[in-house]
């Protein structure tokens, strides 16, 4: 193992055990907090594979924007914020799921790059010019259905929020 | 990496974190004196010439005060989050050029901490974990005042963050570059005030607004809140807030330096032995005024009302700074298709022809105002 290797194990262990947190914490803007633990693993696992500008805008998207409306929604709707605990019963049920979603990824995983073939070395780092390149030039029609889908959530969104006066 | 090579690092680490200390003890000083000079007054004038040391006074005297928890705080939330509050503050200096490149022991060394790749984003990254420090502050004070302040300085943060992304994105767009030594290296004739104005004045309102100073300190209106998001710290913890305030508000004038005021470029005759000085005094020079103009704008104007605030960032400055991200899409663009001079016309002609349009479908859009009688069906 090298350095990287080494980097990788303790990452990926810390996001692991905050991704267990998350679900098992017993107040909600702690279980937040471990998501930020782990979404921050997350993205220093891209950096660690050269993916500088990937990780930092995971970290900028995910930390900075994502869990503070999170956070901000939970303050602004006095949802379950105190020391209520949070505990949701229907373990069987959520077990299933659990596995089904563990073994569909982690297969996708082994097909797309099975463990033999593993690169031991991080590749060519992507830089910020490759990716953009390759986002708006060869993927430039999944990037503006993705913005479409994104553009209609948005105005969902205020649809619900807003109400007009007289209706 | 051989051995002077990390100690050139971990002094220039320590040199950037005294330097900025230094820089805040000197700053909030300066405030005082400025603000007391708005007011006819003279200011502290106690400890020390002038009263300059009575910052390090206070933060000394902070240091040995006790610090209270109240009963009803989520304690390890609670004492994260004047951590939180600070690290990223220094962090988020480290990757701003504060001077030419110098030559030690035979070693090229650039001023400047890190020179990452993607240096703009490091900035919006560290600022946006800035936000927790806030949030956290207001819940885990498990007291109402608190936490008011923190849903309305988060609010107006995130609000913020969005304009001034997009005032950054503009001169990403228009430099180029990611990295701030290169950003720095493109305004070798021109800076980047002059041609990317618009998104300098959206960057220095976003800035304001991002560090909660005034007039958009509405995290500690002292009228309605009490002291906002910190009421209930004291002691050391205060001062850990305090000095990320200040630190990021450094930082920010540091990166509006960096981003459109030609970083640590500058005019300097001398060579040789003292040419490294200049870059650096006018790096300086610079950052003091910008912050000079922010002392000034707490010296004018009053504190905005929270309603006006929101409805300034979301209505006027967002649509702006995507306005402007367009139109330097187009001042880039098209000088290069079409040859200098028609395309920079072109350019200037669509960023009119834009703007008259977006002006009357403005006017289309907005619903008109509500007629006075609605009032009584508030009072029903």
């Amino acid at each position: 193992m090298n350095a990287h290797e080494y980097a990788f194990v303790v990452v990926a262990t810390i996001g692991s055990i905050a991704a267990v947190a998350v679900v098992t914490a017993r107040n909600v803007v702690h279980a937040a907090l471990y998501l930020v633990v782990t979404l921050a693993a997350v993205g220093m696992t891209f950096l660690l594979l050269g993916a500088e500008f990937v990780g930092w805008v995971q970290i900028l998207i995910y930390v900075g924007a994502i869990v503070i409306l999170f956070l901000f929604g939970l303050m602004l709707t006095k949802a379950p914020i105190g020391r209520d605990t949070l505990d949701y019963q229907n373990r069987a049920v959520g077990a299933v799921v659990a596995v089904v979603v563990a073994i569909g990824l982690g297969s996708l995983i082994l097909q797309a790059w099975p463990l033999a073939s593993t690169p031991a070395a991080p590749s060519a780092p992507g830089g910020s010019d490759v990716l953009g390149s390759a986002l708006f030039n060869t993927y430039v029609l999944p990037f503006e259905a993705v913005s479409f889908v994104l553009l209609a959530a948005l105005i969902g969104a205020i649809v619900l929020a807003r109400r007009d006066e007289g209706t | 990496m051989t051995g002077i090579d990390w100690v050139l690092l971990v002094g220039r680490v320590i040199l950037v974190f005294v330097a900025l200390l230094i820089s805040v003890l000197l700053y909030i000083w300066m405030e005082r004196k400025v603000i007391a000079d708005f007011q006819t007054r003279t200011g502290p004038m106690r400890a020390g010439p002038r009263g300059v040391l009575v910052t390090f006074a206070d933060g000394l005297k902070l240091f040995f005060k006790e610090s209270i928890s109240p009963t009803n705080a989520d304690r390890p939330v609670y004492l994260l989050a004047p951590i939180i509050a600070t690290i990223p503050a220094f962090l988020a200096f480290s990757v701003i050029p504060f001077g030419a490149p110098v030559v030690i022991f035979g070693r090229t060394v650039p001023l400047q901490l890190a020179d990452l790749n993607i240096g703009v984003l490091w900035v919006l990254a560290m600022t946006s974990i800035g936000v927790y420090a806030v949030v956290l502050a207001g819940w885990s004070s498990g007291s109402n005042y608190p936490l008011l302040g923190a849903v309305r300085s988060t609010a107006q943060m995130v609000s913020y963050e969005v304009a001034m992304s997009l005032a950054l994105v503009a001169v990403i767009m228009f430099s180029g570059h990611l990295k701030m030594s290169e950003i720095v290296a493109q305004q070798d004739k021109v800076w980047n005030v002059i041609p990317q104005f618009p998104a300098f004045v959206v960057y220095l309102i976003c800035a304001l607004a991002e560090v909660n100073r005034p007039p958009f300190d509405l995290a500690e209106a002292e009228s309605e809140l009490v002291a906002g998001f910190h009421t209930e710290y004291s002691g050391i913890r205060f001062a850990l807030f305090y000095l990320g305030e200040y630190v990021n508000t450094v930082t920010v004038s540091a990166i509006a330096v960096t981003l459109f005021l030609g970083g640590w470029r500058g005019w300097w005759p001398f060579h040789g032995a003292a040419a490294w000085l200049g870059p650096v005094l006018w790096f300086v020079l610079k950052v003091t005024a910008v912050i000079y103009v922010y002392i000034l704008v707490r010296g004018t104007l009053p504190r905005m009302r929270y309603d006006r605030l929101m409805n300034f960032g979301w209505k006027y400055l967002i649509p702006f700074g995507l306005f402007w991200v367009l139109a330097t899409g187009a001042i880039v663009v098209l000088p290069d298709r079409y040859g200098h001079r028609r395309g920079a016309f072109m350019a200037v002609g669509i960023i009119v022809a834009v703007w008259l349009v977006m002006s009357l479908v403005k006017q289309l859009l907005e619903s008109p105002r509500p007629a006075p009688a609605s009032r009584e069906g508030l009072a029903t």
